[in-house]
């Protein structure tokens, strides 16, 4: 279990628990936190799940596999610490991550 | 007007394998799909990722599974309209008149959804001041390239249409080439010949660079770009083409007056209907408790929409379920030989 909080992009935070082993995709999914589209559904075929990850963060989530930088070359103002959210797994080390959400996913 | 039994919009695999289900049962059915091809995600999304949960195929690609469901459409003659959005579904006297966006029309007591997250549309440039350009100066596909003829065009992606469109403008036309990266998802022989061009002063190359602006009156005078240092270049332009792929938007089908939550529509389990009567959503775009956006659950939601299609399409006529193999019937619409 981890506490992760998505920040929207006007500035509204939302903290939440989620599950070992869930992305922290479906974490903002599955608790409604608006400004995750998720069209494909995690099968890193859209990168309407990017956000960015505070940069302290950045270096502690699971890296990039192949794929996912060419997918974030299609998202919305992607930049350095942008991730799609649906490849980071979440576990107990990824407790207190903070993640920035974009103005918009496309 | 077209008149038909069923008019599915959507040909990703849940549409295709709809369409057969229709036939088999002695429907006939029309489809119209956004895209210039048949496949829907599978095509335009991975067409080259393995599927490993397809009943009875251990193993397939996108493509190979559009393909597969293409030649089960084979005994039939299926008419598509690709490249044409459904853009109006009206009621009348107990039908329903559907329009798209190249003026086609069809006349159908059955409406079936097989739209997945909604029509591909192109991914746009962040900045605001863009759309004011858009099909003036700035471009997110090529229709007529004798237009940039003699003129600067700012090339933005990096996948295989950013880098053959710079290959094939830079035989006529100034070409920047800029990407958020140094490196490009682009077939390895595409990036070799950019890069060739690059050194013999054919393409200016600009990597680990966005779009930050645009600017000019009428028409496009120059763009400015931020590299990852926040160091920003003007760069003098007559055209920008954007090649960020395709996202899928839900469009129209929002203004139908069907239920509609988070991008999906609700239905029933039964035939899959919607709040209106002759109006079905099959596949990723439908929502019920228990949904799967699995392929195959497609499979089976629109098996039974085809079924209740029937009812609307044939009320004189009783349905009678049979066997694929053992009726007559359907090995004569299979047109299998005995």
């Amino acid at each position: 279990m981890a506490k992760i909080t998505y920040i929207e992009h006007n500035g509204k935070s939302h903290t939440v628990d989620v599950q070992n082993g869930l992305t922290v995709m479906e974490g903002a999914v599955q608790n409604d936190i608006p400004g995750i589209d998720a069209d494909c559904g995690g099968s890193m075929a859209c990168a309407t799940c990017h956000v960015y990850v505070k940069d302290d963060w950045f270096n502690k989530v699971p890296p990039k596999q192949d794929g996912e930088e060419d997918m974030l070359d299609q998202a919305f103002e992607p930049k350095k610490n942008s991730r799609l959210s649906c490849q980071m797994i979440i576990s107990d080390e990824l407790d207190g991550l903070i993640v920035d959400l974009p103005e918009r996913q496309a | 007007m077209i008149k038909t039994d069923a008019l599915i919009i959507g040909a990703g695999p849940t549409g295709l394998f709809t369409a057969h289900q229709l036939k088999l049962i002695g429907l006939n059915c029309e489809i119209v799909d956004n895209l210039d091809k048949i496949g829907g995600q599978c095509i335009e999304l991975y067409p080259d990722k393995p599927i490993y949960d397809i009943p009875a195929v251990p193993e397939c690609t996108g493509e190979e599974l559009t393909n597969n469901l293409i030649n089960q459409l084979k005994p039939f003659n299926i008419k598509f309209h690709l490249s044409e959005r459904v853009d109006e579904v009206k009621k009348n006297n107990g039908h329903w008149n559907v329009k798209t966006n190249k003026g086609t029309e069809f006349s159908t007591p059955n409406v079936i959804i097989a739209g997945g997250v909604g029509s591909f549309e192109p991914r746009k440039f962040a900045p605001k001041e863009c759309a004011a350009y858009e099909d003036k100066s700035i471009f997110y596909s090529v229709k007529d390239k004798s237009i940039f003829n003699g003129k600067t065009v700012s090339i933005f992606g990096g996948g295989d249409s950013a880098l053959d469109w710079a290959i094939e403008l830079s035989k006529d036309s100034k070409v920047n080439l800029i990407h958020r990266r140094d490196e490009f998802r682009g077939a390895q022989s595409s990036v070799d010949k950019v890069f060739e061009l690059k050194d013999s002063g054919k393409i200016n190359l600009f990597t680990n660079c966005q779009l930050k602006s645009v600017n000019g009156k009428n028409n496009l005078d120059n763009i400015e770009i931020i590299n990852n240092n926040k160091e920003i270049k003007k760069l003098e332009t007559d055209y920008v083409l954007g090649f960020f792929g395709l996202i899928m938007q839900l469009g129209p089908i929002a203004e139908w007056g069907l239920n509609i939550d988070k991008k999906t529509i609700t239905v029933d389990t039964e035939k899959f209907e919607t709040n209106q009567k002759g109006i079905y959503a099959v596949g990723d775009i439908c929502n019920y408790p228990g949904k799967l956006k699995l392929i195959l659950s497609g499979f089976h939601e629109g098996a039974l929409a085809a079924r209740a299609c029937f009812k609307l399409a044939r009320p004189d006529e009783k349905y009678r379920f049979e066997f694929t193999t053992s009726s007559k019937t359907i090995k004569d619409r299979l047109g299998v030989k005995e």
